[in-house]
């Protein structure tokens, strides 16, 4: 058998049908679904007659629109349109016999943070939902990415996608990492290496040392931001401590069926000599922590640069680069440790995960926020809100002086009312610095939990490692 | 699903770099549940001032533009969500046709499931697409799928690849559901094999 990578082996294992033009019908093994990019396809199902094929394959949970505060039980909290989109989400998981965590249960989160943590993800599957950032499920060495409403459609009604195969990338971080250094510093560092349209046509694989010394809290994050660098996924091959994560889980397999389950997950690592189309190298020990200046996510520097010069660049990046230090309201020159910040957001399916708040809650322990910032916590699901107020940590971030919220998507879109205002400044832990993203001319800089933590304290964007 | 076989048609300019789907449709939109009348704001924060009035230099507010029905544009076009709602804003504006040298995968994926045809060609004849748009509404740019051509107002044609079943698709205006449903012994062989070899998925 010729040599083959984990994207080959998790694809050839889906192949439902081929036609011999290489189109295929890709059978999807689990489907998320969220409030905002379903109802048109539940819709459409409705239209045409027709049922979810696979009802026990599918889970739907509202995060998007659902708002944070405390008091959300109270329907006018959410806005007319949110509330429809929201009510459409139950009667369409009631109506159509789908899996479904509502706002009231504890379970309820953001979906990429509410699959694997029920155990609904695991390894060597197809995971698809209306939601680019799907690719955060890559972390078990599932096929995991984004669909539009249509594919939604075409997911519940087949259980199948029509697709054809991408190419293989192999993004290896060699070594270890710095004090100080995480996943997302690793993340955002290839997008700063490959840009946001490097990985368009190819699956990454992930590997390496640093990688494999990750959790999988930060394997997801790492996974979450593939789309961010235009891939299709991000994979990483499961190990043991992938196999610790999904044990006991409540839809993980048990007893026998989890023993056959590792054996086969036990084959699911790129072979040897697997044929790569790009391969992209970075040392661990060169990573530094970063934070974004522009609004691309590509926009990436090391937190010790200074803001660069829009003709440092070549062709059309010259007039973005002008335009995003336009629209984020700094100069050419300027130390980014000198950027100002007036908000702190800490959540995200990029960085809302248990490990996320132990890294921040470790920087603010016994510090206050600094005087006029506004900081804000968003547990990534109920269960790790929960989790946190048990181990300590809520009380570390109240007693800093952070908002700590209910589970949902929050200001990382800002479809809710947690939104920056005009010329507001925030570091974000999310994954998307665009314009608008976090609220209408918002300026936002992604970092990771710690570095959030720290510009928090001081008010201006900072290098963490001063502080530990 | 609309067929797409041939286009003229007026093509806008914009050359900017990573336009994302926040920018062809803020968030503030996608809580409709319907698929039509976002085009009123498609590239609402770029189009309009905060009091709703038009911005006058934003290219698709300009008189030779309001009926572009292709955008000439810069790399990496429909980065970022997911969101179909982007093509549909596209669509229900009357764009017909993208034009980059290259565009985000689920955006992509999502132009030909309603009707709209991305198109990818190198940067030396995005430049020539791109002075060719900039004349105006008397310059008409021409799509031909059926030849996988672009030809300028001035002539001078270009050619595009496209993958075989979705020019296919899109020629004939299928409907991809009923296409799989025509495999659907396939989906039922594959679901009886999955359940022995891989119960637990």
């Amino acid at each position: 058998m010729s040599p083959k990578t984990l994207y080959d082996k998790i694809w050839d294992a889906h192949v439902a049908h081929q036609s011999d033009d290489g189109t295929c019908l890709l059978y999807i093994d689990r489907h998320l679904v969220h409030e905002v990019t379903s109802p048109q396809a539940f819709e459409g199902l409705r239209m045409a007659g027709r049922k979810v094929r696979a009802p026990e394959k599918t889970i739907a949970v509202p995060d998007h629109n659902v708002p944070t505060t405390l008091d959300r039980a109270n329907a006018s909290t959410m806005t007319e349109e949110s509330r429809i989109q929201v009510d459409a989400l139950d009667k369409n998981a009631k109506d159509f016999g789908i899996n479904y965590y509502p706002v009231s249960d504890v379970r309820q989160g953001i979906v990429h943070i509410v699959g694997p943590e029920q155990g609904w993800t695991l390894p060597g599957m197809t995971v698809v939902c209306g939601d680019s950032h799907t690719a955060t499920h890559g972390a078990f060495g599932a096929l995991a990415h984004g669909i539009g409403t249509s594919e939604v459609e075409h997911v519940l009604a087949t259980q199948t996608l029509i697709q054809k195969k991408s190419k293989n990338m192999k993004v290896e971080i060699t070594g270890k990492l710095r004090p100080g250094v995480t996943a997302k510093d690793i993340t955002l560092s290839v997008i700063g290496a490959t840009g946001t349209a490097g990985g368009t046509g190819y699956v990454i694989e992930y590997c390496g040392e640093a990688i494999r010394d990750l959790s999988m809290e930060g394997r997801m994050t790492v996974c979450n931001m593939a789309i961010e660098g235009g891939a299709r996924a991000g994979l990483i091959a499961p190990d043991e401590k992938t196999y610790a994560y999904c044990m006991g889980r409540p839809h993980a397999p048990k007893g026998a069926a989890w023993e056959a389950a590792v054996s086969w997950w036990k084959t699911l690592y790129s072979d040897d000599d697997a044929h790569w189309d790009k391969v992209i190298t970075l040392k661990g020990e060169d990573i530094a922590p970063v934070v974004t200046w522009g609004t691309s996510p590509e926009d990436v520097l090391p937190i010790t640069a200074t803001v660069p010069a829009p003709s440092s660049f070549k062709g059309g990046k010259v007039e973005a680069a002008q335009r995003s230090l336009d629209y984020m309201g700094l100069t050419a020159g300027q130390k980014l440790t000198d950027i100002q910040i007036d908000t702190v957001f800490i959540g995200s399916c990029t960085n809302g995960r248990i490990e996320d708040l132990r890294a921040a809650a470790a920087i603010l322990k016994g510090k206050k926020v600094k005087d006029g910032l506004r900081a804000m916590v968003v547990p990534g699901s109920g269960l790790v809100r929960a989790q946190a107020e048990e181990e300590g940590i809520a009380q570390i971030f109240i007693d800093a002086g952070f908002e700590w919220r209910l589970a949902g998507c929050s200001m990382c879109l800002a479809m809710n009312p947690d939104q920056l205002a005009e010329g507001e400044r925030c570091a974000s832990t999310s994954n998307r610095n665009f314009e608008g993203r976090q609220g209408y001319k918002g300026r936002t800089h992604l970092v990771s939990p710690a570095m959030a933590a720290a510009a928090a304290i001081t008010g201006h964007l900072t290098d963490v490692r001063e502080m530990m | 699903m609309e067929k797409f076989t041939h286009l003229s048609g007026i093509a806008a300019p914009m050359p900017l770099v990573n336009i994302d789907t926040d920018m062809i449709i803020p968030k503030v939109f996608l809580k409709t549940i319907k698929r039509s009348g976002l085009g009123v704001n498609l590239f609402d924060e770029m189009r309009y001032d905060r009091q709703g009035n038009e911005i006058a230099d934003f290219v698709l507010n300009k008189p030779a533009y309001r009926q572009a029905q292709i955008i000439v544009a810069g790399d990496n076009f429909g980065c970022g969500s997911s969101r179909e709602h982007a093509p549909w804003a596209l669509a229900d504006f009357g764009i017909k046709a993208v034009i980059s040298t290259s565009f985000a995968d689920i955006f992509y994926n999502n132009c030909f499931k309603n009707g709209m045809l991305p198109i990818v060609l190198p940067q030396e004849a995005i430049d020539v697409l791109m002075k060719d748009a900039e004349k105006g509404a008397n310059a008409r740019m021409e799509v031909d799928l059926e030849a996988q051509t672009v030809t300028t107002s001035e002539g001078q044609s270009f050619s595009f690849e496209v993958d075989a079943f979705k020019k296919h698709c899109l020629l004939n205006g299928l409907d991809d559901i009923g296409l799989t449903m025509e495999n659907v012994s396939a989906i039922d062989d594959f679901e009886a094999r999955a359940k022995i070899e891989r119960p637990w998925a």
